[in-house]
């Protein structure tokens, strides 16, 4: 069993580099895209509401496997017109054709959990930004946003932990990720503990994420502790430190 | 009224009409607050006070009517879709800025401290400099008796302590008019004086207030002018002993024999 990990363990971590970067990249570019889309659907424009509910439905509705044959393998089909475009480069490759998809995908969901993130803001505090004469820009910057991310943080996470474990299936495509590795060393060595190995590595990363995840949303919800002893200390850093410190009991 | 009256005023609003879902709530009330005024609203629930008040600075659009700002005169066209143009809407967000809002719920942005939500307006809208914004809000807060808690969060304070945090904010905008929406009513009866006590401070320093309220005795105090709401119209207007030692009004009778 340790015998393996000597000799592929470096394999494996290469695959974990790969799916580190296979779910950052399509996570944070889905947190970009997610927001602006969250915020036209809320819309009363019909014109920008059906065409992103469609998205929506297609991408929460089907399988992931299902979505990222139809980019790899769909995409062959129309291999002259791509070629002609100058798109070809793009999807013949594996690495981004998986990247296309995963951000579609994460996009979708990120996209709804924003939007219940939206709908929970406190309408007495958006109002209140609105009597003191605010623009909307700076609504969104001061008031709307901070209480949207605030509520939507813990979705978030949870999603992005369900992108970086879907994202195995992208081995199936070729992709040399943690479980293409994996894969790859059990047909030459058809020693069952790399599956094993692969799930520690799996459970290693999400525990990291989800430990820094956490200490991240203590910081934006601090607001929502109780304050102790507040009068003895004045300036704002000493308040939050103690606060965290505090927590951490 | 005279016409000279009319562009000197604080706060004029003409014939304002508004309905909700094919119901008509305000059916015509006209206001006019010259500075210094202090006029209380008076009324039952329902009688359409608070979209009175929130009419006026444009929280809720009258379906018809004037209201004009010391004298400049608000542009409420729409167009067909209900939005506005970009130079209207600059206009309204101006006005905005110069009437101050405090709700009856307090509506304080709870992921601030206390000394950062009477910093917002002033530094974001205005854009003032921070650090004169500073001392200003904590003057502010100290004459409302909340310095001390100036690090808190909304969260941990008393409706009393929110409230007068939010009178605060208002006033760091420095409003030509405040408007208050039932400030007391979402408190704890033993927490009512402490706002009251800071509302009619401003009274007497001579601020141009208008106030919904249901607290008779306060609004017989502070107010020159009581206006009795029923049923989205003015039923009766005058001065504070005119209205409460003599209400002609039947509906105003019933009403204040109601309130005691
Ligand atoms: N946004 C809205 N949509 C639909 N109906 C509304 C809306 N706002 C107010 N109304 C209705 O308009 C009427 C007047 O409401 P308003 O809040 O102005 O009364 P009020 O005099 O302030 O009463 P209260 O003393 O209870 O605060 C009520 O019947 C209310 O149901
Ligand atoms: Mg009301």
């Amino acid at each position: 069993m340790f015998e393996l990990l000597i000799n592929y363990g470096p394999k494996l971590l290469d695959g974990a580099v790969m799916t580190l970067q296979l779910t950052f990249i399509s996570v944070s570019i889905a947190g970009l895209l997610s927001l602006p889309l969250a915020i036209l659907r809320r819309s009363k424009n019909i014109l920008w509401q059906w065409p992103i509910r469609l998205y929506v439905s297609f991408f929460r509705g089907t399988p992931l496997l299902a979505q990222l044959f139809l980019v790899y393998y769909g995409s062959g089909q129309f291999r002259p017109e791509l070629t002609e475009l100058g798109l070809w480069w793009f999807f013949r490759d594996p690495y981004y054709c998986a990247l296309l998809t995963f951000a579609l995908n994460s996009t979708a969901y990120q996209l709804e959990i924003l939007r219940g993130g939206l709908q929970a803001v406190p309408y007495g505090e958006v109002e209140a930004g609105v009597a003191l004469g605010m623009p909307r820009r700076l609504l969104y910057q001061k008031i709307i946003l901070p209480h949207t991310y605030r509520i939507a943080f813990p979705a978030l996470g949870n999603e992005i932990i369900l992108m970086l474990k879907g994202g195995a299936i992208a081995s199936v495509i070729t992709l040399l990720d943690v479980m293409g590795h994996t894969r790859r060393v059990f047909s030459q060595t058809f020693d069952i503990s790399v599956y094993l190995w692969a799930a520690l590595i799996y459970l290693v990363i999400t525990t990291v994420f989800v430990l820094v995840w956490r200490l991240l949303e203590r910081r934006l919800t601090r607001h929502m502790f109780y304050q102790r002893d507040i009068k003895r200390i004045t300036p704002v850093e000493a308040t939050s430190t103690k606060m965290e410190a505090s927590n951490v009991n | 009224m005279s016409t000279k009256s009319i562009s000197e005023a604080a706060l004029y609003a003409e014939d304002l009409h508004k309905s909700f879902g094919g119901i008509e709530v305000l059916k015509g009330v006209s206001l006019t607050a010259q500075k210094h005024d202090v006029i209380s609203i008076i009324g039952s629930s329902g009688s359409g006070k608070s979209t009175f008040l929130r009419c006026m600075n444009l929280l809720e659009f009258p379906d018809a009517g004037k209201i004009r700002v010391h004298g400049e005169k608000l542009d409420l066209s729409q167009n067909s879709r209900g939005g506005r143009s970009k130079h209207v809407q600059q206009q309204i967000e101006r006005i905005r800025s110069c009437l101050g809002m405090v709700f009856q719920s307090f509506n304080l942005w709870s992921h601030m401290s206390v000394l950062e939500n009477v910093m917002l307006g002033p530094c974001s809208v205005l854009k003032r400099n921070r650090d004169e914004v500073e001392v200003q809000a904590r003057a502010l807060l100290d004459r409302v008796g909340m310095l001390e808690k100036c690090h808190m969060y909304p969260d941990n304070l008393s409706g009393g302590q929110k409230q007068r945090v939010a009178i605060a904010r208002a006033l760091a905008m420095d409003p030509d008019v405040m408007l208050f929406d039932e400030p007391t009513s979402a408190l704890d009866p033993e927490l009512v004086n402490e706002v009251l006590l800071v509302i009619r401070e401003l009274a007497e320093e001579g601020r141009t207030m208008i106030m919904v309220t249901h607290e008779m005795r306060f609004a017989r105090d502070v107010s020159s002018q009581v206006v009795y709401l029923h049923q989205g119209r003015i039923e009766e207007q005058g001065s504070p002993e005119q209205l409460f030692n003599n209400p002609r009004s039947e509906h105003l009778q019933r009403f204040l024999s109601s309130q005691y």
